[in-house]
């Protein structure tokens, strides 16, 4: 069978799938709507909270993000994992003791203020929207490349399912689907990785492939590191970013992952506060599953888009004796080659010898076709990074639509609206959202990918600090932590949209504060928030009796009860 | 529930965090970035040890660290009698 049919009969039953258990899981309370009911096992819950954080980014591009910057790549497995020690030690078992419904929802009450609730609100609706956008062209990418659809049907097509089971199931269906899509997106990226490291090396784990001796001689590393050097690159396991800036950035990534709102409320979905803790290992687990597949495939892939170009003489290969998969992708726009010496033969270097250009997103999605892997593969790594999307985008969708049905319209706008009216509202803002990522998809304003840093720096910058000081100082009050949020949210901002937009020119090393990067700003930015909210409260009034009391309340696991209004 | 139990309870809580923390920042700051280059001069199963450590190692930590968390507060939970039922 061709790769097509393949594609349309895998990805057409992981959507069946997806479809399957919306139906199944249909909710008509508020509680069941937000947070499952509070009835989700942590294992399952460990699956769905892999599925909701490992987005389009970290399935399709992140291997070719390392594979492109050796070591420096690993600002991001660091940065994206180690964020759920701090979750699962800092946070996770204590804002499941609280037992709400949102991140606002903590804030404003512990803070006892609106207004502290009010920019809570917003930040997750500008980190939500920021993030969904990539999720939603992920999806059209993947369509566009494999079925061969263009980019806009594929993201409407996308849009219709997310619909389908955010609106009609709402975390309940969000979660099993996640379940569901993690077990399609971890196969998809683990079996061509297996294939690969089995051909290059004769491992059958990649992890240890990675390091091992290759089938014709010399470790795989060894041989990488040559290959950079010769063709004008750094070496592969040395870096060429400041070790300043890595700490930066890799802090940053990490305190942003333990703010993320999509990820903070699937800890709300479990019966008890010791269900928390371990959803939160068995989530860890599941992502390094990928996260340390990621960097051998990122080598492996390196390896053989380097032999296939270069030829195993490393002189070139005639363009007329291409690989399909070259030819195949350049359709797409993501490889060009210019035969800059006119010998008709392809080559790639770093130097002015090179005449490619290697959009470094494919390195995964071809990543089958240069290993001249089985077409099911090929069309399980199209179903995969659907799931990643999808999974993701949802995650992100219902974290708008509670923040606006129950923060914004229940707990400050229309107090005295009734669950059914609450409810019906959620499904009205997840519609709209929707309809609002999905043109975002379809329309990409051209600073998509400007604004990721926006995502992580402002989760670093605002909820974070917030909420480890709401639970580890009880001093804590609203003055300190409006302040505090305000001073992050700003300074952080205010530096990336700086270097991002008003001076890009200037954008670089020499002109950054202490050499950290926009991108490993928000660790500065957190930095900052908690110093000015732990001054502030202590020089202002104590919080009331009855908030030091809360405190002491979700400091002890007994008497979680499932999540509820109180 | 006494505040004085709840206090001591709190107490080991941060000194277990604290432990664990620590281990967690040296193996990836630590190993992974701070010492990555120096560490690179010792080789494991094929891999300078620093860049294993960035791209390997310290994510087998994490995973580890969270489940020793678990598995001690649930212990501690009992002993100091605030667990849930």
């Amino acid at each position: 069978m061709s790769v097509m049919t393949w594609t349309y009969l895998i990805v057409g039953l992981s959507f069946s799938l997806y479809i399957g258990i919306a139906i199944w899981s249909r909710v008509s309370t508020t509680q069941g709507y937000y947070v499952a009911g509070g009835g989700v096992s942590p294992l399952a819950n460990g699956m769905a909270t892999a599925a909701d954080w490992m987005s389009a980014a970290s399935f399709i591009s992140m291997a070719g993000l390392i594979s492109f910057m050796g070591r420096d790549g690993t600002v991001y497995l660091m940065g994206w994992t180690g964020g759920y020690v701090l979750l699962a030690m800092l946070l996770a078992p204590y804002l499941r003791k609280f037992g709400k419904y949102t991140v606002p929802d903590f804030i404003g009450d512990r803070y006892y203020s609106d207004t502290a609730r009010l920019v809570a609100v917003i930040c997750a609706v500008f980190v939500s929207f920021t993030y969904v956008a990539g999720q939603m062209r992920g999806v059209g990418i993947v369509f566009s490349r494999f079925l061969e659809v263009p980019i806009n049907t594929g993201v409407i097509i996308g849009m219709a399912i997310v619909f389908f089971y955010a609106v009609l199931g709402g975390m309940k269906g969000i979660t099993y689907t996640q379940v569901a899509q993690y077990c399609v997106l971890i196969f998809a990226y683990l079996v061509p990785a297996v294939f690969i490291s089995m051909l290059l090396t004769g491992h059958v784990i990649p992890q240890f492939g990675f390091g091992a001796e290759m089938q014709d001689g010399g470790h795989l590393l060894d041989k990488l590191n040559g290959l950079s050097t010769e063709l004008g690159f750094s070496p592969y396991t040395s870096g060429t970013k400041s070790t300043i800036d890595v700490f930066a950035i890799t802090f940053a990534l990490m305190v942003g992952t333990a703010g993320l709102p999509h990820v903070i409320v699937r800890f709300f979905t479990v019966p008890k506060v010791s269900d928390a803790r371990k959803s939160a290992g068995w989530a860890l687990f599941f992502i390094a599953l990928l996260y340390t597949t990621a960097p051998a495939v990122a080598a492996f892939a390196r390896v053989n888009m380097i032999t296939t170009i270069n030829g195993a003489d490393g002189q070139g290969v005639l363009a007329t004796e291409a690989p399909a998969w070259i030819a195949n992708w350049q359709k797409t726009g993501l490889i060009k080659w210019e035969d800059k010496n006119g010998d008709g033969r392809m080559f790639y270097a770093k130097d002015d010898r090179n005449e490619m250009t290697i959009d470094r997103d494919i390195m995964v999605l071809a990543n089958p076709e240069i290993a001249k892997l089985p077409n099911w593969v090929i069309a399980l790594v199209a179903a995969g990074g659907l799931a990643a999307a999808l999974s993701t985008a949802a995650g992100l969708l219902l974290v708008i639509s509670s923040s606006i049905s129950h923060d914004l319209l229940k707990k400050m706008i229309m107090k005295d609206i009734t669950e059914k009216q609450e409810l019906l509202y959620a499904r009205v803002a997840a519609f709209f959202a929707v309809v609002i990522a999905g043109l975002l998809g379809i329309f990409p304003p051209a600073f998509v990918a400007q604004v990721v840093a926006f995502a992580f720096g402002l989760a670093a910058a605002s909820f974070f600090p917030a909420i480890i000081l709401g639970i580890f100082d009880k001093r804590a009050n609203m003055q300190g932590a409006i302040s505090g949020m305000v001073v992050g949210i700003v300074f952080t901002a205010g530096y990336i949209i700086y270097f991002k937009f008003v001076n890009p020119a200037g954008n670089n090393a020499s002109n950054w504060l202490w050499g950290i990067s926009p991108e490993g700003i928000g660790s500065i930015g957190m930095l900052l928030n908690i110093v000015v909210t732990y001054t502030i409260s202590h020089l202002t009034a104590p919080p009331p009796a009855h908030i030091q009391e809360l405190v002491d309340h979700i400091r002890v696991p007994r008497g979680a009860g499932a999540a509820t209004h109180h | 529930m006494s505040k004085e139990r709840e206090g001591a309870y709190w107490k080991e809580n941060l000194r277990l965090v604290a432990a664990l923390l620590a281990i967690w920042f040296i193996v990836s700051y630590g190993c992974g970035i701070l010492l990555v280059d120096w560490l690179d001069q010792f080789h494991i199963a094929g891999f300078p040890l620093g860049f294993w450590f960035a791209q390997q190692g310290s994510m087998y930590v994490f995973v580890v660290l969270i489940w020793v968390y678990v598995f001690r507060m649930n212990t501690m939970d009992r002993k100091h009698d605030v667990h849930e039922d």
